[in-house]
């Protein structure tokens, strides 16, 4: 299991993946020698399971950002296998989900502008398979984007 | 901002590569991608100056942590217009096991992404912390199966 100093290392690493570890170390209350120990640990266990850089599409031109709540048809059989599938090959979906709820996937699809979301909406999501309903959510802005959990 | 044809297909593998592991020393993208390390180093520069870089993401194992439930939230505001957005967004905010939070238009005003320990302690922080915000209306829960990022259009 954990222990104090882990917690601690973790929650600070959250909250800044990129810090080099004598910076780590200082916040966690700990030495940079530990720290990387720690970390190394947490690693090889699992528990920290990769480290990714995060990219702001609309620097690079993508301005449109959806969440496309889909539901399925579920009578079809590998309803979500073939969907999962066939969505994954949309470049422009960046993110998806599956749930249990009255939501059965969620999509996140990003585009340049409305004509292109137009586009991308009737060649490439409305012709994936076993789609019983569509609902879109248009991304307005993100409140609370760095995550930390309450450990 | 980068205009998509100002970026060639060494920068589309830079960003790849640094989406898959951003821990990795600028020598390594270099050898990964066949480029040199200065030449690299000034691509990961001019993509940072540019604001393409949005931070680096954690992937933790919740499950080993302790947190087996993950939920998300469609928020409706019930008095809008009367609620100030911004209060309803610091409460929400504020919240520790709120681990993300969207302003969205469509059927829901935000979404939101809740961790809890297991269904019991969702419902705690559904009833006692959420619910009890002011101007929450509808709310919808459904529960995460399974998650998976993509790379995007890149190249």
């Amino acid at each position: 299991m954990l222990d104090d100093t882990d917690r601690r290392i973790l929650r600070q690493l959250q909250a800044g993946p990129g810090l080099a570890a004598s910076a780590l170390a200082e916040r966690a209350g700990t030495t940079a020698a530990t720290c990387i120990r720690r970390i190394e640990r947490l690693r090889a266990r699992g528990i920290i399971r990769g480290q990714h850089m995060r990219i702001c599409w609309p620097a690079l031109g993508y301005a449109v950002e959806v969440s496309l709540r889909i539901t399925l048809d579920k009578t079809a059989r590998n309803a979500f296998d073939d969907f999962l599938a066939e969505a994954r090959r949309v470049p422009e979906v960046i993110e998806m989900q599956t749930f249990l709820g009255r939501v059965d996937v969620r999509l996140s699809l990003i585009a340049r502008d409305m004509t292109h979301y137009q586009h991308i909406y009737r060649h490439r999501i409305l012709t994936l398979p076993h789609i019983n309903d569509i609902e879109a959510l248009m991304h307005l802005s993100s409140v609370k984007t760095d995550p930390v959990l309450p450990l | 901002m980068i205009a998509p044809a100002e970026l060639d297909a060494q920068d589309c593998a830079i960003l790849a590569v640094l989406q898959e592991d951003a821990r990795l020393s600028t020598g390594a993208i270099a050898r990964r991608i066949g480029l040199s390390q200065p030449a690299t180093w000034r691509r990961i520069r001019r993509l940072a100056e540019a604001g393409v870089l949005a931070g680096q993401r954690l992937d933790l194992d919740l499950e080993a942590l302790g947190f087996t439930v993950t939920v998300f939230l469609g928020i409706k505001l019930a008095t809008r217009g009367r609620v100030s957005l911004e209060d309803f967004e610091r409460a929400i905010s504020a919240i520790p096991e709120v681990q993300g939070v969207q302003h969205v238009l469509g059927l829901y005003d935000y979404r939101v992404r809740v961790v809890a320990r297991d269904l019991a302690d969702f419902e705690r922080i559904l009833r006692r912390r959420i619910m009890t915000l002011p101007g929450v209306g509808d709310v919808e829960a459904n529960v995460l199966l399974s998650e998976e990022r993509l790379p995007g259009p890149l190249g």
